[in-house]
C-alpha cells in the first residue's frame, strides 16, 4: 500500500529525517517509536503532505502512485489521514459544519454524492458512539475550548467518518488519562479492517498495550535503527533506547 | 476647472447646475456654497432653521475639509471628497417591488424608502401607537417643536466639517419618535438609495431618533446603490435615548465602490438606558463612520460593534468614541475587518472616563485579518481614564489566516480555497452573532458566507 524509500526531509536548512526506508502492507499496524526529536512527528507531517516540510531526496509511493505529488487535500481524498499531535482549534466553524465539508468533499472526489445536514447527522449519531462523544460537540467551534483528551477523541472521531485507508496517529496517546486513552484505542481497533492500514507513532509503549502492532520501528537520527515485532516495544519500554546502536541521544 | 465640470454633467444636471447658481464653481467649497445659496434664496424654512443652516456653512467654510494633519483624519485622506465638486441631489426614480425586495432581505420591517435623499415612500402606515416616522422635510414644513429642540444638539456646528456640512445643506431624512413606554413591535428600516440620478451628486441626509422613557425599538439605517454611480452620502444620525430606553441601532453600508461615505451617528444615553449598535461596512471607494455615544446617566450601557470586508483600492475608516460621564456604565466594542486586495482599513476607538464616572467597566476590541499581502490596516484604540475606580480594557490584532489551520482543514480534503473561505467565514461569525436581531443577524451571516463560500 504504502511504500517509502530513502526518504530525506528538511525543515529551512535543517535535515529531519535522513533515508527513511519503510513498506506497510494492507492489514498493518506498524508502530513508528523513537526519543524526542527522532523525526517520528515530521514523518507524519510529511506523509500527510505539510508545506512546511521540504522533500529533498527519496520517493513514497500510495497504491503505486508518486504520494509526494499529492496536494494534502488529495492525499486525504485518496484516504490518507493523519491524526494531529495537537489538533487545531478553528473558532467559528462548528464540528458538524467541517466534518460534513471535509466528508463531502471526499465524497465528491469519488464521483459520490453530497450528505445534507440531516442525512449527515445520522451518520453522527453513531459515529461519535465509536468514540463515546456527546453528540453535542458536534455544535461546537472545532477543538475550541476542548480539553486534551477532547480534542484527540474528536481526531478519533474524524477517522471513525472519513474511514481513512492509511490510518497515521502522531502521539495520540500524549496527554491522555487511562480512561480516555481505552476509548481512543478501543476507536481505533474498531475502525481496522482487512483494507486498511494504520502507522502509530508514539513515545511511549502504553498505547501499544491497547492497540497491538505487527512491526515495530525504532526511529533515531531521522533514520530507522531497528524494527521488529511488537515484543520490541516491551523491550524499549524495559531498556529505552540507548542500547540500540545508531538510537543514543 | 469649467472643462471638467461641463463634461461631466448631463443636460437635467446642467439645468440643475444654472438653476442653483450662474457660473460654474472653482471648487467643492464654492459649489457647497451656491448650492446653500440656491437653496436659501428660495427657503421658505423657519428663521431658526435657517440660521442654525447659515452658522454651520459658517463652521465648514472657516474650517475647510480636514487633512491627514488633523489627528482625527491622520490614516484617510479625504482629498478625493474636498477635491470633487458634487451638486444638490437630483430627483431619482421610483424603487420597483425587486429593487426593495433585494434590500429587505426577506425581513418583514417598517421600511421607508429615501432615493438620492429624498423621502420616497413608507411614511405613517402600520406603526404602533405611540409610534411616529416622519420625514425631516414634513418636520421641517410644520416647524415642529421636537425639531427645533433637537436638531445639531448632539452634532453642533463646531463637531467637524462634515456634519457641519450636513447641517447646512440637508433637506430630508428620517424623524423617528417612540414615546415613553412604547414597544416597536417590528424594526424601522430606513433604505437610503442611491440611483442613476445620483452621479456627481452630495447626498445629505440627517436622521433624528428618540427614544423617549422607557421605551424599546430597533432602527435600521441602509445605505446602498442600485449602479456603480459616483456620489457622496454625508450622513448624520442623532440619537436621544431616554432613562430606561432600549434602542437597537444598525447600519448598512453597502454603498456603490464608486461612492463616497462619511456618517456620523451622535448618542445621548440617560440613566439605566441600552443601546446596541452595530455598523456593518462593506461599500464605497472611501468612506468613513463615526459612531459616538455619552453616558449621561448612570448604569447606562451601551454596545458597540462592527464588521468591514473591503477589497480593491477600497478605504474604510471607522472612528468610535464613548464618553464616559456617569458612574457604573458598561461599554463593550468589538469590530473586526476583512483586508483583500489593495484596501485599507482604518479603526480608532476612544474611550474617555470622566473623573465622575466611577465604577467603569469598559472593554474594546479592535481585530483584523488581512486577506492579500498589499492590504493594510492602522487601528489605535485608545483609552483616557481619569475616574480611579475603573476597569477597562482595550486591544486590537492585525494578523493572517492561520497555516497550521489551513493545513489541518486540507489534510481533512478541503481544498485551499475553501479551506480559506470558511476560515475567513469563521473569523467574522463571531461578531455577526453579537447582533441582537436576529432576522437581520440571520442575513448577514449568510451574506458573508456567500461571499467567502461561493467559489
Amino acid at each position: 500500500m504504502l511504500i517509502i524509500k530513502n526518504l530525506r526531509a528538511a525543515i529551512g536548512d535543517k535535515e529531519i529525517l535522513r533515508g527513511i526506508d519503510l513498506p506497510v502492507n494492507a492489514g498493518e499496524i506498524h508502530a513508528v517509536m523513537g526519543p524526542n526529536g527522532s523525526g517520528k512527528s515530521t514523518l507524519a507531517q510529511v506523509l500527510a503532505g505539510h508545506p512546511g516540510y521540504e522533500v529533498t531526496e527519496g520517493e513514497v509511493t500510495y497504491d503505486g502512485r508518486n504520494l509526494l505529488e499529492m496536494d494534502p487535500e488529495i492525499r486525504a481524498q485518496e484516504g490518507i489521514f493523519l491524526a494531529f499531535q495537537y489538533p487545531i482549534e478553528i473558532p467559528g466553524v462548528t464540528n458538524a459544519y467541517f466534518l460534513r465539508s471535509a466528508y463531502n468533499e471526499i465524497r465528491k472526489s469519488k464521483g459520490m454524492s453530497e450528505l445534507d445536514p440531516l442525512e449527515f447527522l445520522d451518520l453522527m449519531e453513531e459515529k461519535t458512539k465509536v468514540v463515546d462523544m456527546d453528540p453535542a460537540m458536534m455544535n461546537r467551534s472545532v477543538n475550541t475550548g476542548f480539553s486534551g483528551g477532547e480534542k484527540k477523541r474528536n481526531e478519533i472521531l474524524q477517522m471513525a467518518v472519513l474511514e481513512p485507508r492509511l490510518a497515521i496517529l502522531d502521539e495520540t496517546d500524549s496527554g491522555l488519562d487511562i480512561d480516555a486513552l481505552k476509548v481512543v484505542a478501543a476507536g481505533v481497533n474498531a475502525l481496522r479492517r482487512p483494507d486498511n492500514a494504520t502507522i502509530v507513532v508514539t513515545h511511549y509503549q502504553r498505547l501499544l498495550n491497547y492497540i497491538v502492532p505487527d512491526f515495530v520501528h525504532v526511529l533515531a537520527n531521522g533514520r530507522i535503527v531497528k524494527s521488529g515485532g511488537k515484543e520490541l516495544a516491551l523491550e524499549l519500554e524495559e531498556k529505552g533506547y540507548d542500547w540500540i546502536p545508531g538510537a543514543a541521544a | 476647472m469649467n472643462d471638467v465640470v461641463s463634461s461631466v454633467i448631463d443636460g437635467a444636471a446642467q439645468l440643475a447646475a444654472i438653476l442653483a447658481a450662474d457660473t460654474a464653481p472653482e471648487s467643492s467649497i464654492e459649489a457647497y456654497r451656491l448650492d446653500f445659496e440656491a437653496a436659501d434664496a428660495a427657503s421658505t424654512e423657519p428663521a431658526w432653521l435657517r440660521e442654525t443652516r447659515r452658522s454651520a456653512l459658517a463652521a465648514f467654510e472657516r474650517d475647510g475639509f480636514p487633512t491627514m494633519k488633523d489627528e482625527d483624519w491622520h490614516f484617510t485622506n479625504v482629498a478625493p471628497i474636498a477635491e470633487t465638486i458634487f451638486r444638490r441631489t437630483r430627483k431619482g426614480s421610483e424603487v420597483s417591488a425587486d429593487v426593495l425586495a433585494r434590500f429587505g432581505h426577506g425581513q418583514d420591517w417598517h421600511t421607508v424608502v429615501f432615493v438620492n435623499g429624498r423621502a420616497v415612500s413608507g411614511f405613517g402606515a402600520g406603526l404602533p401607537a405611540g409610534v411616529v416616522v416622519s420625514s425631516l422635510a414634513s418636520e421641517i414644513e410644520r416647524d415642529s417643536d421636537l425639531l427645533k429642540r433637537h436638531l445639531s444638539k448632539l452634532c453642533p456646528p463646531d463637531s467637524g466639517a462634515f456634519s457641519a456640512l450636513n447641517t447646512a445643506m440637508a433637506a430630508d431624512g428620517a424623524v423617528i419618535h417612540l414615546s415613553a413606554e412604547t414597544v416597536l413591535d417590528k424594526p424601522v428600516h430606513l433604505l437610503f438609495i442611491a440611483d442613476s440620478a445620483s452621479e456627481n451628486t452630495a447626498v445629505q441626509t440627517r436622521n433624528l431618533v428618540f427614544a423617549d422613557k422607557h421605551s424599546q425599538g430597533t432602527v435600521i439605517e441602509s445605505y446602498v446603490s442600485v449602479g456603480g454611480d459616483n456620489y457622496f452620502t454625508n450622513a448624520v444620525t442623532e440619537v436621544f435615548v431616554a432613562d430606561g430606553a432600549r434602542l437597537s441601532h444598525y447600519k448598512l453600508q453597502t454603498e456603490s465602490v464608486n461612492a463616497f461615505h462619511v456618517g456620523t451617528v451622535s448618542v445621548r444615553q440617560g440613566r439605566a438606558s441600552r443601546y446596541e449598535s452595530f455598523s456593518f461596512a462593506t461599500g464605497a471607494r472611501l468612506s468613513r463612520t463615526n459612531v459616538h455615544s455619552t453616558l449621561a446617566g448612570e448604569a447606562a450601557e451601551v454596545v458597540m460593534n462592527g464588521l468591514y470586508m473591503v477589497d480593491g483600492a477600497q478605504h474604510v475608516d471607522h472612528q468610535t468614541r464613548i464618553e464616559h460621564v456617569a458612574p457604573n456604565c458598561p461599554s463593550h466594542e468589538l469590530y473586526k475587518g476583512i483586508l483583500d486586495g489593495r484596501s485599507h482599513g482604518v479603526f480608532n476607538g476612544k474611550v474617555y472616563v470622566h473623573p465622575e464616572a466611577q465604577k467603569t467597566d469598559g472593554k474594546q476590541s479592535n481585530n483584523n485579518l488581512l486577506l492579500s499581502d498589499s492590504a493594510r490596516v492602522d487601528t489605535k484604540p485608545q483609552l483616557e481614564i481619569f475616574a480611579d475606580d475603573v476597569k477597562c480594557t482595550h486591544g486590537a490584532t492585525v494578523g493572517r489566516l492561520d497555516e497550521t489551520a489551513l493545513f489541518y482543514m486540507r489534510s481533512r480534503g478541503i481544498g485551499p480555497a475553501q479551506s480559506k473561505r470558511l476560515l475567513t467565514y469563521a473569523f467574522a461569525a463571531d461578531v455577526l452573532e453579537k447582533i441582537e436581531l436576529e432576522g437581520l443577524r440571520d442575513a448577514l451571516e449568510e451574506q458573508v458566507l456567500r461571499r467567502f463560500t461561493d467559489a
